[in-house]
């Protein structure tokens, strides 16, 4: 059971994290005096660059520039190598080092999302068109699956509000739905019928406006590797993992609650929520406590995941034992 | 020297590659992000291999007539519990560290972990009369005891069924191969040998 080297980020490409935070405190700085402007003009060109020979070596390329943002934690980053090299990402194979393992055949550009639904204006959109109008944030957020393990993760991504927002949804837009890309020739987990495919998930319309939820591009200030769900994945950061869906095609704003695949696959196991929360067990292991990736105590988990206070109103009043 | 090279010798150092294998990538820090998860898994998977293993033993020797197989079906058995002991231990110690009130927790309240600590638990007795006086003292209820092993190895891989989020290809193949395992060793397969061994006297 030798873990085998990720062959897709060249040991050049990885920052120590030491680096990273320097390079982090630099941005910081270089946001605070003024100078974000004409580094935010310059990303659009370098994340998305149109010829398709050179989508491959964007892998790994450093996003330019990042805001920094008041709902970041300062917790101890989880490692790179960790980060991108234990994933669950079921359309590449339901090992932990399958990801990163089995998606280089991946092409995450080319890239467009389809918007449909309960909105003024749905269409196709190219990732360029859809993501230039917005600043990129710096993000760091704990991840808590739902297996009890959990890492903390420098984003690098757009609030989701803000983009949802522009495609001006309708009053009867209650949820929004969300669907991963379908490839089974790139994507060899596909091929397999462990989960429905394609992925899809959902959240209720206020969640998605909350200005926690964000959609990545990036993570340690460099593109989304692929085995973490390029080229844009959502990251929910008070609900398990799995709710965090990968490799967007396609957004619907819905009226009705939308399926979910794991709320497919085991109903008594998964509900729509999938909120964090230590008092509600998993029926088949306990919530309580989780293991920090790098750590060798396990630690309590925390309600919302520790974001109780900007979310915890979102559900006042729901029985989260009902709506789990 | 001659001596040390027994199959037997041999067979008792491969049992031990899996175990050296651990070590070393332990030793090497390479068992991944979640390393304490790693070895947590990777001895499950021993465990109950080594139980399908010794359940071979009986079918194969009754197939190839090579009764000499026997000689080693102990050793393998003590094996399994070997690889059990390290699994428990790594649930016990480096997963929940003597947290005695989440362990207790655990075996109440999810099957998975109850059906494990069963099995484990009747492993014991196999593995304390497993000496040849304990063979000799316990008679015709050696064999009655021994027979737990159905059981446990029933147990395990419903353990494994029970614990995997939807992937169940693995545990799944677990338990095709100890339900073959076991369909070998009904008297049937005794008759149909004697019958073709008849036949084939017959026609020569
Ligand atoms: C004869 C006894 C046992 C057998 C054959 C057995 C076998 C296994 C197997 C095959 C796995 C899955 C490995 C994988 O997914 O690759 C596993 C996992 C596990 N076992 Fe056991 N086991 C036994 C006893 C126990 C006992 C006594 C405990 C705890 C008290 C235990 C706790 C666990 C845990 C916590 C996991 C990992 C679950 C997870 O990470 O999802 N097992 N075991």
């Amino acid at each position: 059971m030798l873990t085998r080297k990720p062959s897709a980020i060249k040991p050049s490409e990885i920052t120590p994290e030491s680096i990273y935070r320097q390079r982090r405190k630099f941005m910081q700085d270089v946001v605070s005096t003024g100078v974000a402007g004409a580094l935010v003009a310059s990303f659009p060109g370098l994340i998305l660059a149109k010829d398709k020979d050179s989508t491959a070596k964007l892998a790994g390329e450093n996003l330019s520039a990042i805001g920094k943002s008041p709902y970041s934690t300062g917790e101890p980053l989880t490692p790179f190598d960790d980060v991108t090299t234990y994933n669950n990402f079921y359309e590449f194979g339901t090992d932990k080092g399958d990801p990163v393992r089995y998606s280089g055949q991946f092409k995450p550009r080319p890239w467009s999302i389809a918007i449909e639904g309960e909105c003024a204006r749905p269409g196709v959109y190219d990732l360029e068109d859809f993501i230039a109008p917005h600043q990129l944030e710096d993000r760091i957020y704990r991840l808590r699956c739902v297996e009890a393990w959990s890492m903390v993760i420098p984003w690098v991504g757009i609030p989701l509000g803000d983009m949802l927002k522009r495609f001006e949804p309708t009053s009867r837009a209650r949820y929004v739905a969300f669907t991963t890309v379908y490839r089974p020739d790139e994507m060899p987990g596909q091929k397999r019928s462990v989960l429905q495919w394609p992925y899809v998930e959902g959240l209720r319309m206020d969640e998605a406006m909350n200005p926690l939820s964000i959609l990545s591009v990036g993570l340690y200030g460099k593109v989304l590797p692929n085995q973490n769900g390029a080229p844009i994945r959502l990251i929910v950061p008070w609900k398990y993992g799995y709710k965090s869906i990968k490799s967007i095609v396609k957004i619907v704003f819905t009226e009705k609650e939308p399926p979910t695949t794991w709320n497919i696959s085991a109903p008594g196991e998964y509900g729509f929520y999938s909120n964090v929360n230590p008092e509600v067990n998993h029926p088949r292991w306990s919530q309580r406590k989780e293991r920090r990736i790098g750590d060798f105590f396990k630690r309590e988990t925390l309600m919302f995941n520790g974001y109780a206070d900007q979310v915890a109103s979102l559900y006042a009043g729901m029985d989260l034992h009902k709506h789990f | 020297m001659r001596a040390l090279l027994t199959v037997k010798n041999f067979l008792f150092v491969c049992c031990l590659v899996p175990f050296f294998i651990l070590v070393f990538n332990a030793a090497t820090g390479n068992l991944g992000a979640n390393p304490i998860e790693k070895v947590r898994l990777f001895t499950g998977d021993w465990t109950l291999y080594f139980l399908l293993i010794t359940l071979t033993i009986t079918p194969l020797r009754k197939i190839s007539g090579w009764n000499e197989l026997i000689r080693y079906r102990r050793m393998l058995g003590l094996y399994a519990f070997f690889y059990a002991c390290l699994h428990f231990f790594s649930y016990l110690i480096l997963d929940q560290f003597f947290d005695w009130e989440e362990i207790g927790r655990d075996i109440i309240k999810r099957p998975y972990i109850t059906i494990g600590v069963a099995a484990f638990v009747l492993l014991i007795p196999m593995a304390v009369t497993s000496t040849n006086k304990m063979m000799k003292r316990l008679g015709k209820n050696w064999k009655k005891l021994h027979s737990l092993i159905y059981l446990i190895t029933t147990l395990g891989v419903l353990h494994f069924l029970w614990l995997v989020k939807a992937d169940i290809r693995e545990p799944v193949l677990m338990g095709i191969i100890l339900i073959s395992l076991l369909i070998l060793r009904l008297p049937w397969l005794n008759n149909i040998k004697s019958y073709l061994k008849n036949r084939l006297a017959e026609q020569s």
